[in-house]
């Protein structure tokens, strides 16, 4: 029985650019992974962001991240480059029909209280360009 | 027939019985108007959202030696300093010294008069720099220090013009974006904006200024305030419908209240894409059951207030008055309208919950006895107009 496939969405940071090194390249050809790029920067001090979602096994994942962290990199399996401050949010949803996904909806309708669900977040950056609150900001 | 004592009395008392806005209409029409007014006392009300007219008057204190400011900057926001020597005025949507503004359209708008409002009530550590030209009591020509709220003598908020009674919604007919103070619009009025808390916005609960005049007691982000005059721009002749709801912005009111009380959760900068800078304010107004007919008027559903739909891209800025149609509260909320055969999709840029909250925690607070009604000393004008601006070529 072949081992089910699974989507992980996962941040790297590297603190010195390695644009040179074809890593997604490795990721998708040595271990047939299925990768889907939200963002990727290269900031003016020469630090490189990748966002992205991964599919494929369970070993074939933990082996590619394993790769990955023979480069100089940052692995952030759970943070995500998109960051929805609860605090700060005043649940006007203003926001809500610019964003594609529905990653920022109405979480309880009676309240009409807004919630944030990190994995349908596409990081468009829609939502930061169009809150009057500041409560969405990028990692970079 | 209630007054004003006996519901004060039964407040003091612990005894009150308090409903929000949102919830009475449906225990009316369980109970009865007749019976739900014997036993209702107070009705709360309350919105959040920007409101630009908003400003604040800070005393500083003397320094030794002593300085009359003429010109002043708070977090580098200017702030204005022709009122006394150390009394100086910032207002809601005053840009920070520098702010490229809509230079590299749309500009940012990061911080303004807004957010060092914001940041006074939180209680944040803000730089004061003003200068002088030097008098002979006043010799002190420049001052640069670090102040909280807490070393203000006063801390006043001043709002010349809060809680429009009925609001526009904003939609965009044109092919580019629109930048407005009511958001970001898209292109072909692929959504919508809308300000008001519908059913549970105040004057939408009071529409013929009956029980909210000058000198009701309100709540103004946590603090106890007043309204102490009408709102600017309020135009009580509208097109009203059978609720009294009229057909555009019509009532407004001026509140103030002392920052040193308010909640910073309640008083929030807002950076607007390509417009600038502004204030959300959470305001609570409290609608005393004096009789039958104002509980009536307090029942108001969103599905009965309806509100113009006006296109930012064109009418508005050219202020042609024209509007596009009517629709609900209910339609907006349930998530948009119809407009040339399409559906628009509307979201709102104040926030109904945390009007919700506000109503609950003023109901909290009289049903504690820690708020008391006060009666109005004079009321909002019933008759007035709103004038246009008229360009006159020559001095007449
Ligand atoms: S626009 Fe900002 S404040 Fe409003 S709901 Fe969205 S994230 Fe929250
Ligand atoms: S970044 Fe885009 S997808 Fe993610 S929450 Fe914001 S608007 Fe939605």
């Amino acid at each position: 029985m072949s081992e089910p496939t699974v989507t992980r969405k996962l941040m790297l940071f590297f603190p010195r650019c390695e644009c040179e090194k074809p890593i997604i390249y490795h990721l998708v050809k040595d271990y047939g992974l299925v990768v889907n790029v939200f963002r990727a920067k290269v900031t003016p001090e020469e630090e490189g962001y990748l966002v992205l979602d991964v599919t494929g096994t369970e070993s074939d994942i933990e082996k590619a991240l394993a790769f990955v962290k023979t480069f100089d990199v940052k692995i952030n399996a759970a943070g995500k480059g998109l960051h929805w401050d609860a605090g700060r949010c005043t649940h006007c949803g203003v926001c809500l029909p610019h964003c594609p996904t529905e990653a920022l909806f109405y979480g309880n309708p009676d309240k009409r209280e807004v919630a944030f669900d990190e994995d349908k977040c596409i990081e468009c950056l829609a939502c930061i360009k169009v809150c009057p609150f500041n409560a969405c900001s990028s990692a970079f | 027939m209630k007054s004003y004592e006996e519901i004060n009395r039964k407040i003091a008392a612990g005894d009150a019985v308090v409903m929000t806005a949102a919830e009475v209409a449906g225990y009316v029409e369980r109970k009865g108007l007749e019976a739900a007014a014997r036993e209702i006392d107070v009705v709360t009300t309350a919105t959040f959202g920007p409101m630009c007219s908003s400003g604040c008057f800070l005393n500083f204190g003397h320094s030794s030696p002593r300085i009359r400011m003429t010109e002043a900057w708070i977090q580098d926001v200017p702030a204005y300093a022709g009122v006394a020597a150390v009394d100086l005025f910032i207002g809601a949507t005053q840009l920070r010294h520098g702010d490229p503004a809509n230079m590299n359209y749309p500009g940012e708008f990061a911080y303004g008069g807004g957010h060092v409002m914001e940041d006074l009530v939180s209680g944040r550590e803000l730089q004061l720099f003003a200068l002088s030209y030097g008098t002979d009591d006043y010799p002190r020509r420049e001052v640069r220090t670090y102040f909280t709220i807490n070393d203000l003598n006063q801390a006043i908020m001043v709002n010349p013009r809060n809680c429009y009674q009925n609001y526009n919604v904003a939609v965009n007919l044109s092919d580019k974006t629109v930048y407005s103070y009511m958001g970001t619009l898209l292109p072909q009025a692929r959504n919508a904006t809308y300000s008001s808390a519908g059913q549970l916005s105040p004057l939408l609960n009071d529409p013929h200024y009956d029980v909210i005049g000058i000198g009701t007691a309100i709540w103004l982000a946590g603090a106890r305030g007043h309204v102490y005059a009408e709102g600017t721009q309020h135009c009580a002749i509208a097109d009203r419908n059978d609720y009294g709801v009229p057909s555009e912005g019509a009532g407004t009111m001026a509140l103030t209240a002392d920052m040193k009380q308010m909640i910073p959760e309640y008083v929030r900068g807002v950076s607007l894409r390509g417009y600038g800078v502004s204030l959300a304010l959470g305001v609570g107004v409290p609608i005393p059951v004096l009789s039958p007919a104002h509980l009536q008027r307090a029942c108001i559903r969103d599905s009965d207030i309806m509100a113009p739909v006006v296109d930012y891209a064109d009418d508005y800025p050219e202020n042609s008055g024209r509007i596009l149609k009517h629709v609900s509260y209910a339609e907006l909320k349930g998530g948009g309208f119809e407009l040339n055969g399409k559906e628009v999709a509307a979201a709102s840029i104040s926030s109904y919950n945390k009007a919700l909250k506000i109503a609950h925690r003023l109901a909290d607070e009289i049903r504690r006895g820690d708020f008391l009604l006060a009666a109005p000393l004079g009321s909002l004008p019933r008759e007035s107009r709103n004038r246009p601006l008229k360009i006159r070529e020559a001095a007449q």
